[in-house]
């Protein structure tokens, strides 16, 4: 092939953004295949969604800021974002919510800021507590698994009570339940032993019914990303260890804080957030030990978050508190360069 | 006695593709009908032409005289007549034009009498080293630094040790593997020059594992050199850039050169294979450098190989001489494809820095369309001198030179890992050298205003000091005149009383 570029290096390796985001996405199709199983097919209906959103209001906005389509439409950047925050949301939301979140992640998050690269702050988790701060109640009414609720969700069901909010006469309130997260948290308000809690139905094994397969295939599909060498391990490794550090610690001062520690590991966001929010490279930290100080800032953060703040689950605002401090990490963790020069 | 190999960060597994150029033993090119020969082939001052229009030449003539400390002689690679004494097109990324020799030549190829040293140890390192000068080797390499230079120790350091440097890491070239496999005994000739002249211990052939004939043709040669006891063969593992200098002297000793220290601050002193072979040729055989082995390889050269070549060459002829496939105006790469740079028209000579002539390549970036960086940090993880690529393009693009100094921009080596990488396809390294030649650019014009502010500050000092003598020397002026004014004054008061006197006297 003759030469293109006028300097060197004329040689390129194959790794493109697009291809990046095209992996992150295949990562995720286990996860999304088991929250479906679990949680009916408003999950798919909500990623669908999610992605058409965001794609117009990814044009929309390209077409505002005078930026070419093609590349940036096709860099599915704006899928990832849309994919992460609908996995992020009840599979019951209301199709006004998933819209709202979405045009929020894309529009302000990502490109008042200046689009692809330039965004100080994870998108799908400031969409994500946009809804969680505007809409608390819908936020926090998730569906029990399939297999312990009364009526299972069909397509239609899950359809209409999508876009319309009601099926066969019911709200969405007569089909929701709570996560184990939140169950965890409002029962120890009433005094009950974690250990007792833990034992009802809704918490499965350890992590709770489903969501603990569910972490196990995020966990799976984010290693699968990190051997393919599109994230590195310092992030999740890190944020997985602090959580599982800090649990570890106050279970071992007062068992009755929490569930134990492997219940952090395996529910809620835990993995969803170690593998595929937290190692965002565009807001997280660059150099090598950053990275491992920002995700073990997300891990203590996120038990901080479950265990003393007002909201069941804290991946989202960890993320977002992390990424404030990532050019103070970025400052202060730089390697020593060759030949001896420190800053 | 070997030590555990070291490693250096990041560097990259490139695929080689040397076969391609190691088919045939090293050939040697045909003689063209004119050779140019820049003036100026290495890094320094350039030589100054000791010929005129019309001159006889023979083949090893000196043609040019070195100027200066950092500047080599150059000679004539043939026999032939002096057709031109001027301005000639280079090989340059510039595409620049520079003052050249051009040598018609007659086909006869006589050399001029060479004097040769049977026994280098008889003569001192000095007079070893003029000779090394006045034979115009340089570091064949690529760099092109005088040799002499890096074959004097000085009074302040001790040489340890020789490294040479038979890493080859770039893809495509395998003009020292060639040399290492066919011409072992001479680069060890020339080895046991370089040691001498640098009082050194012991001497490391680094060479890496993709090229096992080299290996066994220079460990056969050591074989017949007994007293060679202090010389060994390292096998560093293939990965890209190890033959950069730092990058070398890290994997085979451990040791990091420090920032803006040299490695003979360290007790290594550095050659390449090919300069080891010119220093032996010169000292025992009388010949100065005139010709090099250049690769000559790449997707669109069908029958690709190794090539001694006169310097002054025409590129054309040789690309010719292989059959390459390359269309007119197509740019081809002279050096690696990860660190050369490309040229332009063909109509330019084979110099002593010419290592490659390299057409086409697997694997090209793309013309440059770049996404925005998305921060993924690969950059770093490649680079060999610890780098933050991505922080340096950052402050690069928005011209705050300051930051790229305080990033440690000019511990750059330009390896282009980092942009190899880059999911965005970003031209960092276009970038890094923008950067610093901004930078460079700069301090130059600083200098520039420094001389000038200087120049007007004495200026202002000159005028206020003039002020003050001319202040001085009317205030001394009018002090003399007051005083002869009181002078007089008194003289008039006291003969007015003198007079006065007289006068009362008189009354008296």
């Amino acid at each position: 092939m003759p030469i293109f570029r006028l300097s060197p290096p004329f040689l390129a390796g194959a790794n493109r953004v697009t291809l990046q985001m095209l992996q992150v996405l295949v990562a995720l199709v286990p996860a999304v295949i088991a929250m479906t199983y679990y949680f009916g097919p408003g999950v798919l209906i909500n990623v669908t969604l999610a992605v058409v959103v965001a794609l117009i209001a990814e044009a929309v906005m390209l077409k505002l800021r005078h930026r070419p389509l093609k590349p940036f439409l096709s860099d599915g950047s704006a899928a990832v974002t849309a994919i992460l925050l609908a996995l992020a949301i009840p599979p019951l939301s209301p199709w006004w919510m998933t819209v709202i979140g979405v045009t929020f992640a894309i529009i302000f998050a990502k490109h008042l800021y200046g689009g692809l690269g330039y965004n100080p702050f994870n998108p799908a988790m400031v969409g994500y507590v946009l809804l969680l701060i505007s809409f608390p109640l819908e936020m926090t009414t998730w569906l029990p698994v399939q297999s312990i609720a009364e009526q299972p969700m069909g397509w239609l069901s899950a359809l209409q009570l999508i876009f319309t909010g009601q099926f066969n006469g019911l709200g969405i309130d007569a089909y929701s339940g709570a996560t184990p997260l939140d169950a965890m948290k409002t029962q120890i308000v009433l005094d009950r032993h974690p250990e007792f809690i833990s034992s009802q139905e809704l918490f499965g094994m350890v992590g709770g019914l489903g969501w603990e397969w569910i972490n196990i295939w995020f966990a799976l599909g984010g290693i699968w990303l990190i051997y393919r060498k599109v994230i590195s391990w310092h992030v999740p490794v890190a944020m997985i260890l602090a959580l599982l550090i800090i649990s570890s610690i106050t279970t071992l001062i007062d068992p009755t804080v929490s569930g134990s520690p492997l219940f952090h590991l395996l529910s809620g966001g835990t993995m969803l957030g170690a593998f595929f929010i937290a190692t965002d490279p565009v807001s997280g930290s660059t150099t090598l030990k950053g990275r491992i100080v920002f995700g073990a800032g997300v891990g203590i953060l996120t038990y901080v978050i479950r265990i003393w703040g007002g909201y069941p689950d804290g991946v989202a605002f960890a993320v977002i508190l992390m990424n404030m401090l990532v050019p103070l990490i970025d400052y202060y963790t730089q390697p020593r360069v060759y030949g001896g020069a420190t800053r | 006695m070997s030590a555990p190999l070291s490693n250096f960060p990041g560097g990259l597994k490139l695929r080689g593709h040397k076969k391609r150029s190691t088919q045939q033993p090293i050939r040697k090119t045909p003689l063209s009908k004119q050779l140019v020969l820049p003036l100026q082939q290495h890094i320094g001052a350039a030589a100054v032409p000791i010929v005129e229009v019309g001159d006889n030449v023979l083949k090893g003539q000196r043609i040019a005289r070195a100027e200066g400390h950092v500047s080599v002689c150059l000679h004539a690679p043939t026999s032939g007549v002096v057709s031109a004494i001027g301005e000639h097109a280079i090989p340059h990324p510039s595409g620049l034009s520079a003052p050249c020799i051009t040598i018609e030549t007659d086909g006869e190829d006589r050399w001029i009498e060479r004097e040769q040293i049977a026994d280098f140890r008889q003569h001192s390192a000095h007079e070893l080293r003029q000779i090394i000068r006045d034979a115009g080797i340089v570091g064949l390499g690529g760099a092109g630094f005088p040799s002499f230079i890096k074959l004097n120790p000085g009074v302040h350091h001790t040489v340890e040790t020789l490294l040479i440097n038979g890493a080859e890491c770039e893809p495509y070239i395998t003009c020292d593997d060639m040399l290492m496999r066919e011409r072992a005994d001479g680069i060890l000739d020339g080895v046991e020059i370089m040691l001498f002249a640098l009082r050194a211990s012991r001497c490391i052939l680094a060479i890496e594992d993709n090229k096992p004939e080299a290996i066994a043709a220079i460990r056969y040669a050591l074989t017949g050199r007994p007293h060679l006891s202090q010389t060994e063969i390292v096998i560093v593992p293939t990965r890209y850039p190890t033959g950069g200098e730092k990058q070398l002297i890290q994997v085979v000793t451990g040791k990091q050169v420090p920032t803006n220290k040299l490695p003979i601050d360290i007790g290594i002193v550095c050659h390449n294979p090919g300069t080891a072979y010119a220093v032996g040729r010169a000292i025992l055989h009388g010949e100065p450098l005139i010709s090099r082995v250049v690769t000559v390889t790449g997707t669109d050269v069908p029958h690709a190989g190794n090539f001694e070549t006169l310097f002054g060459t025409p590129i054309k002829d040789l690309l010719d001489f292989c059959e390459t496939k390359r269309q007119p105006d197509e740019p081809f790469i002279q050096g690696g494809p990860m660190m050369g740079y490309s040229l332009a028209g063909d109509d330019l000579p084979i110099t002593k820095t010419a290592n490659c002539i390299l057409v086409g390549v697997d694997d090209v970036a793309p013309p440059a369309q770049p996404l925005p960086c998305i921060r993924c940090g690969d950059c770093a993880d490649v680079c060999p001198a610890s780098l933050l690529p991505q922080q340096l393009y950052w402050y690069s693009r928005a011209k705050d030179f300051e930051q790229t100094r305080n990033y440690n921009l000019f511990d750059c080596i330009e390896c282009g890992c980092c942009d190899y990488v880059c999911p965005s396809k970003i031209p960092l390294v276009s970038y890094f050298r923008f950067s610093k030649t901004e930078i460079m650019n700069q301090q130059r014009e600083q200098q520039k205003a420094d001389l000038a502010r200087e120049r007007h500050e004495s200026r202002l000092a000159r005028l206020e000091r003039e002020k003050q003598e001319k202040e001085e020397r009317q205030r001394q002026r009018k002090a003399a005149l007051a005083a002869s004014k009181a002078a007089k004054a008194k003289e008039e008061s006291t003969t007015n009383a003198e007079s006065a006197d007289s006068v009362n006297e008189e009354k008296a």
